[in-house]
């Protein structure tokens, strides 16, 4: 399986695409798509433009968490630096 | 030191202009991704992993107190209170917003700050020592010649889409600071037996996936020289230099396929061609630039500080930093200052817009003014009366600015790795940190002498671990974070490319490995042998030999 990723145009934060088809913020809400979909998925998403940057694929496994080669790239990009916690989304919530 | 002309500060505000539109025809949609992306990397602006991040250009590192507080205006208002300093002098920020950059950019503007030349396929913004001016061993300053090749190689016409991006530093002095060795091209002003100052002109060095020490293709060229000739270089590159394999675009692919000689061969047959044109600066307006870096109004003093000996004497602490952080400076009764922007177990190279601050009034009361940054991340004081050594001190104590590790095994190089950079392998940080903690207490890290430790997230190698005395590359293994370590390697003057040694190590592994490969070297070294002259005289052997006893 696989969710699309990519920075939103206007400040670059990391958005999933989400159910609705709109971009969401938290990994956790990311839709999972078929690898045989994925690629027309992505290509839909990659056309609009005046959302998003450097969109692409990354792959999930059957819990939706990302895959282990991807993991701590796209763990960082969802939560932040591992050296600043007080900064990125893991500053944010409350736990 | 120099000031934007009229004609300089024209251009940089239209830049800013121009980008402006840029942008807002970006988020209109107007333009792609794929067609604004070289219109962001022409004004210094990536898109990372979390944001994008905006480098912005100091050239040959040299700035004003005034510069810096607008740069800690940047890193409060627009960003997260940050800026992280770099291997080419320039600071960057993590968390600018697109639709922030042209104010930002606006704001630079009015200190006379841009981020052109700061990434792209075009000649970056030149390096040079950061004791320029200063340095009790340097022939001259080298800054106007930094600054001319600046004036010369912005907006050039022929030179703003190279093969590749291409990378100048200049030094004046026998100690390389600059690591000229490993530039694409690297510049070294001393003067010769005829007593007559001119360049060894050093083209072909480099690092990232494949690192060469530069050759040199001409050991003298006259000063007035200095334009045409690097305008025959750049030319032969242009018209020779391989655009169809981005991993064969550098120049230092080139030289090596070609051979120095032949390559050399080739620039002096273009030289002959154009050296008689315009390209060279006539006398009038290298003595115009020249002015510009006027030494400030040094008073005389003598050589020694009463006052400086009575706080070293009754304050240890004060000492140390003395020892480890200060330079000698050629005019009597000053010193050559250098603040490390590596406390134990942080950022190497983070500073936040308090410190900024903080650094800005210091250098504003005790240092003409003047601040530079150095290619390992830190930050250096020029000029500082001895008399005033003290209250410096205190002053960057305060700010938390007052670690005494300048060149010793926390003042590690990192890149920012995959914390932060989307080409990253592995993080960089993270190991810089905890090695720093590792090494213990100043006083024993004092004992051990330079050690030079460099850190790459990936094999791109802005960390410059090729030439660390200890080098260490993040690898991706399925996913894991391996490290490999070379050892030997030095950007000085005395270059030279580090030896892998073993397999890549974990993360943790690698800690220990480096304290093990440290412990040997005390044991081994002889005299007052650096680690770098222990490995040297050993080789490799021994040292892999007590990394694979230990594991
Ligand atoms: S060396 Fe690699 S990981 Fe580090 S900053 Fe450069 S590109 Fe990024």
């Amino acid at each position: 399986m696989k969710i699309v990723t990519a920075n939103r145009l206007e400040d670059g934060a990391v958005v999933y695409l989400g159910d609705d088809d709109r971009w969401t913020e938290s990994l956790a809400d990311a839709a999972q798509f078929d690898d045989q979909d994925a690629e027309n998925v992505l290509a839909a998403a990659e056309s609009r433009v005046e959302e998003i940057a450097g969109a692409y694929l990354a792959p999930v496994d059957e819990d939706g968490a990302v895959s282990a080669r991807e993991r701590l790239r796209e763990t960082i990009r969802s939560a932040g630096p591992t050296v600043r916690l007080d900064l990125g989304r893991q500053s944010e919530c409350c736990a | 030191m120099y000031r934007y002309d009229e004609f300089d500060a024209t251009m940089v505000a239209e830049r800013a202009t121009q980008f402006r539109g840029q942008v807002a025809r970006r988020l209109s949609g107007e333009l792609s991704e794929d067609e604004f992306k070289p219109l962001r990397l022409m004004n210094g602006l990536y898109l990372q992993l979390h944001a994008y991040m905006l480098r912005v250009a100091i050239p040959y590192g040299t700035f004003t107190s005034r510069q810096m507080r607008m740069l800690a205006h940047v890193a409060r208002k627009y960003d997260k209170g940050y800026g992280h300093f770099t291997t080419r002098q320039n600071i960057q920020y993590n968390w600018p917003a697109l639709v922030d950059v042209p104010d930002i950019l606006d704001d630079l503007a009015s200190v006379e700050m841009h981020a052109i030349q700061t990434s792209g396929n075009c000649i970056r913004n030149v390096t040079s020592d950061q004791y320029a001016g200063a340095a009790a061993d340097e022939v001259e300053d080298p800054r106007p010649y930094a600054e001319m090749i600046r004036q010369w190689s912005t907006f050039h016409p022929e030179f703003s889409f190279l093969p590749r991006k291409f990378k100048i530093a200049v030094t004046a002095s026998d100690n390389d600071r600059a690591a000229t060795r490993v530039h694409d091209i690297g510049l070294r002003l001393y003067k010769n037996d005829a007593g007559e100052t001119g360049f060894e002109v050093i083209v072909g060095g480099g690092l990232g996936r494949t690192p060469y020490i530069g050759h040199t293709i001409r050991e003298f060229l006259p000063k007035e020289h200095l334009l045409s000739y690097l305008e025959a270089i750049l030319r032969v590159y242009n018209t020779q230099g391989r655009r169809d394999n981005l991993y064969k675009a550098r120049i230092k692919i080139l030289v090596n396929t070609e051979g120095a000689e032949r390559f050399g061969e080739l620039v002096e047959a273009e030289w002959e061609a154009i050296k008689g044109g315009e390209i060279d600066l006539p006398a009038e307006e290298m003595a115009r630039i020249d002015a510009y870096f006027a030494p400030p109004p040094f008073e005389a003093l003598s050589v020694d500080s009463a006052a400086l000996d009575q706080s070293r004497q009754d304050n240890d602490e004060f000492a140390q930093w003395l020892r480890v952080n200060t330079v000698p400076h050629k005019i009597p009764g000053y010193a050559i200052v250098n603040i490390s922007l590596k406390p134990i177990g942080g950022i190497p190279g983070d500073i936040s817009d308090e410190q900024m601050e903080a650094v800005a009034d210091i250098a504003e009361r005790y240092s003409f003014d003047e601040i530079r940054a150095t290619h390992e991340q830190n930050l250096t004081l020029a000029h500082v009366k001895k008399d005033d050594l003290f209250a410096v001190w205190q002053a960057l104590k305060a700010a938390d600015l007052a670690t005494a590790n300048a060149s010793l095994a926390s003042d590690i190089i990192a890149c920012p790795g995959l914390d932060y950079c989307n080409l990253a392998n592995t993080r960089s940080i993270p190991i810089a940190q905890r090695i720093s903690e590792r090494m213990g207490d100043l006083e024993k890290q004092e004992d051990l002498g330079e050690l030079k430790i460099k850190i790459s997230g990936c094999i791109n190698a802005c960390g410059h671990h090729h030439v660390g005395h200890i080098g260490i590359l993040g690898v991706d293994k399925k996913g894991e974070e391996f490290y490999q370590i070379t050892l030997g390697g030095s950007a000085a003057e005395d270059a030279s490319l580090g030896e892998i040694v073993g397999r890549g190590l974990s993360s943790g592994d690698v800690v220990d490995a480096v304290e093990t490969l440290v412990g040997f070297y005390r044991d081994n070294r002889q005299d007052k042998e650096r680690f770098l002259d222990t490995y040297r005289r050993l080789g490799a052997e021994p040292f892999k030999e007590a990394l694979y006893a230990a594991a």
